[in-house]
């Protein structure tokens, strides 16, 4: 894909984000809104496990984190606009502290830190209910005004949400693109060669990780004004899954994986009300079967069948290319 | 007056390992499949969770008595958990990577416990002890019949598998496998079927410790989440490099879960293997009883 | 006599009972191409992962410039100026040769942040385009690195090595599975660079004809020891050697 058709792509893909939501009812936008949250929570998983290759289970209590930061700020009477960042700063913090000893090791110690790390703060969102509400939670936080323009409507938070995403994903299209972009590159195809080249691969994979929690944290701090009510069982071990299968279902180390595996994860049960309970277990099925074949997710498919239908001389392919979860 | 914080003590000891003897089980067989077949389980909670409801269903389904039903459930679920996990999940994918496998294993956890819960019940079912509620006093703790019977059981398997791994061919092949699959092959060990093995003790030790702890937990779909994470945790602080660690881990949680209920705090009782596992990876990451380098069943 | 740029001495080497290594010393200097060969078992490889600090040498130290370079992680040692070619698997198949090159010398130009925030090439493409051409791989600068053959990915390897401009460099085994034009212009190639820029080679090579034109001293080991050392031709008609190879 030449970049001039990749940007056109682009731009249609965000008039369609525009476009989306006008017509439809006020549940339907909130979905919709959703949807581009967790996009966002799904793009920092996929730094982490589709570019640096490590398996975090912690994406939901780093969305805690912001959104309990959040929540506590703004109902004390700060603007979101100044929250925000603080919840960023603070899982930057956290994900740099967990980390680091998990990844001085080998093996996967990160998934079993990360998935003690998630059920701790979930404990302690539960039970330190002079802080966090506890089982009951937080409610009534306001949503961002910023004078001329509000977002208590729905549409306009969403609008409000679109605009936020585009900045996370340009942010990451930065890191992406360079040479950080290169190295993490390096790291998944031939992890030994890249250290022989000098680079650091304990220390980058550490940052991806820390970057990929403050998405997590971005994430959160969206989801405070959105719902107006939080509660630790929205954080749980089982919303880090889902995030997680997310990024591997949408194409994981694909740039757009993680929006393609966030539709499919909230967009998708929506429209299969149907299935009601067997919807897990169909999808759980479903994941087992596409690893099977198609690990690189569905943008793997789709690249996949371009190939088959469309063979052409690969130039500059190596920015399409996505992960080989290793 | 001063034999009652004892006896107290010796109670919740006792009973500590007997239920961490059962940890230990489901410890060493993810080990072993860590181990021996770069195999990391993470469904291994539900794999503990599953057996007991095979043994529900041969009872009301089929009719079976306790022990013809734990006989069914214990072949069901090493056909299920242990060969066609095997051939259906991890050989075609682990060609694709560790991390592919890591996250198949997630999957099939999750499609383990939705299919409980939405085929057989979201209701926590009682499951039936093999011992009747007998009592015995060992130095003034009360201790179940159960329990005694549990830590015995337990401990004899250990043995037994410490055993067969270090006395038998089978055993030794398995451990060449574990420690180097290459050379063990160019020595004429039939690499594949080392494996099989693997799967299939694992299965059986899961088996076993659903069978004994599932009457204290009771029947539930969600048994798994707990299960596996002190599965995991007692693996990782124990240490990987011998089956001795995982013992020593899941003894230890057994033991820790519960003094945390009768001394400190009920609300942080699920924390402290948490915080546990933390520190261990921080401070020493090999586990208790690892060694720096080199891994061994 | 100023600090030769790689200095072995004593190393030993164990593997449960098999005495891998057994005591070899020899220095490098600045400018030198060594050749270490000897029969299969003998021990070359494993002198050379204790070089790389991949493997804890039993007894003995390895020095680079001066430092010790025991227990240093691959990239530390990299940075410190010692480079290395693979003798399998050594390119990101996914990626350009450019971006291989690229990726190559990134790592020595700037800070992480500057990495992050600088150019997307680092500012490195017309530096990789001239290693690109001396390499005479000017054609290929846009394929991806996986598709290339066998001995053009050797040369993309050495281009790798070179990139940072390291003092030493380690060669394992770069003849293995090249064929003849390939390998006259892989032995051109390195020869060039090694007249333009003066770095010290270590090469680890079974190829004969390769290491004998290629190298301008030639350690011979065998089991573990070093028996024999000298230019190619004093080598060549050594009678020891000889042994070594043909004998038990």
């Amino acid at each position: 894909m030449g970049s001039r058709m990749r940007v056109l792509s682009v731009l249609v893909l965000l008039a369609l984000a525009l476009v989306a939501p006008l017509g439809h009812g006020n549940y339907i936008v909130y979905v919709l809104t959703s949807w581009l949250i967790f996009a966002i929570a799904a793009m920092g998983l996929n730094l982490t496990l589709g570019y640096a290759g490590q398996i975090s289970l912690a994406q939901a209590s780093f969305m805690a984190i912001g959104a309990y930061a959040t929540a506590l700020l703004t109902l004390a009477g700060w603007h979101w606009v100044l929250a925000m960042p603080l919840g960023l700063v603070l899982c930057f913090i956290v994900g740099l502290l967990l980390g680091y000893p998990a990844l001085r090791v080998k093996g996967h110690f990160l998934a079993f830190v990360t998935l003690a790390f998630n059920t701790l703060v979930f404990l302690v969102l539960r039970n330190e209910d002079w802080l966090t509400g506890g089982s009951y939670g937080l409610v009534g936080m306001p949503r961002p005004d910023f004078g001329l323009f509000q977002t208590m409507k729905q549409l306009h938070f969403y609008y409000f949400t679109l605009g936020i995403t585009v900045l996370a994903a340009l942010v990451m299209w930065g890191i992406v693109r360079s040479p950080w972009g290169r190295a993490f590159k390096a790291l998944r195809e031939n992890p030994i060669r890249a250290e022989s080249l000098g680079v650091d691969t304990r220390r980058i994979t550490l940052l991806a990780f820390a970057i990929g929690s403050v998405y997590g944290g971005l994430a959160g701090s969206l989801i405070t004004p959105l719902v107006q009510f939080i509660e630790p069982g929205s954080f749980n071990l089982a919303h880090s899954l889902r995030i997680l299968l997310m990024v591997v279902v949408g194409g994981a180390g694909y740039f757009f994986g993680p929006f393609i595996g966030a539709g499919v994860v909230i967009l998708l049960p929506e429209m299969l009300r149907f299935t009601e309970g067997y919807y897990l277990i169909i999808y759980s099925a479903l994941v087992i079967v596409m690893l099977i074949f198609v690990p690189s997710g569905l943008i793997g498919i789709g690249a996949r069948l371009r190939d088959r239908l469309r063979p052409r001389r690969e130039v500059r392919a190596d920015m399409h290319e996505g992960a080989r979860l290793q | 007056m001063k034999e009652r914080p004892m006896s107290q003590f010796m109670q919740v000891l006792l009973s500590g390992l007997a239920t961490g003897s059962i940890y230990a089980l489901a410890a060493i067989g993810f080990t072993l499949v860590w181990q021996a077949a770069q195999t990391v389980n993470f469904a291994q909670g539900e794999f503990v969770m599953l057996p007991a409801f095979f043994v529900l269903a041969a009872m009301s389904l089929l009719g079976l008595p306790l022990w013809g039903a734990l006989i069914v459930g214990m072949i069901v679920a090493v056909i299920v958990l242990g060969l066609l996990f095997k051939k259906l999940i991890v050989e075609p994918i682990l060609p694709q990577g560790g991390i592919t496998l890591i996250i198949a294993t997630m999957a099939l956890g999750i499609l383990l416990k939705e299919s409980v819960k939405e085929f057989y019940s979201a209701e926590a079912q009682p499951f039936p002890s093999v011992f009747p509620g007998d009592h015995v006093e060992i130095m003034g703790a009360v201790l179940s019949l159960q329990d005694i019977f549990n830590l015995v059981l337990c401990l004899a398997i250990v043995v037994a598998l410490t055993l067969f791994l270090n006395r038998t061919r089978t055993g030794r092949c398995m451990q060449a496998t574990a420690q180097n699959p290459a050379v063990a092959e160019i020595l004429g060990v039939d690499v594949k079927r080392m494996i099989l093995y693997t799967f299939l003790i694992n299965a059986a030790l899961a088996a076993v410790a659903s069978f004994l702890i599932t009457p204290i937990y009771l029947a539930k779909f969600s048994n798994g989440e707990t299960l596996g994470m002190i599965a995991f945790i007692a693996a990782i602080v124990g240490g990987f490099n011998q089956i001795r660690g995982a013992l020593v881990g899941g003894l230890l949680i057994g033991v820790l879960d519960n003094m945390t209920a009768a001394y400190v705090t009920a609300e942080y009782r699920a924390a402290l293997p948490l915080v546990l596992l933390i520190v261990i990876i921080l401070v020493r990451p090999q586990g208790l009883l690892g060694t720096a380098e080199g891994r061994a069943v | 006599m100023s600090t030769p740029v790689l200095s072995v001495r004593g190393i030993e080497k164990r593997f449960g009972g098999i005495q891998a290594v057994g005591g070899v010393s020899f220095d490098v200097d600045k400018g030198e191409i060594l050749g270490l060969i000897g029969p299969n078992g003998s021990g070359k490889s494993t002198l050379f992962n204790c070089i790389l600090g991949q493997l804890k040498p039993d007894g003995g130290a390895v020095t680079v410039k001066g430092r010790d370079v025991s227990g240093m992680r691959a990239s530390e040692l990299n940075r410190l100026g010692v480079g290395r070619t693979f003798q399998q698997l050594s390119v990101f198949p996914k990626m350009t040769v450019l971006d291989n090159i690229i990726l190559a010398g990134q790592e020595h130009h700037g800070t992480m942040l500057s990495r992050l925030f600088g150019p997307g090439d680092a500012g490195l493409t017309e530096e990789a385009e001239k290693m690109i051409a001396f390499f005479r791989l000017g054609h290929l600068r846009d394929t991806l690195a996986g598709s290339l053959s066998y001995g053009q990915q050797k040369l993309v390897d050495a281009a790798m090595a070179f990139m940072a401009g390291p003092d030493l460099v380690l060669l394992d085994e770069p003849a293995g599975g090249v064929n003849l034009t390939m390998l006259a212009n892989l032995k051109d190639r390195l020869t060039a660079y090694n007249a333009e820029h003066g770095t010290t080679f270590v090469v680890i090579e079974h190829n004969m004809e390769f290491v004998m034109s290629l190298c301008t001293r030639i350690i011979v080991l065998a089991e573990g020891r070093v028996i024999a050392e000298g230019r190619p031709e004093e080598i060549r008609a050594n009678q020891t050697v000889i042994d070594a190879y043909l004998g038990g």
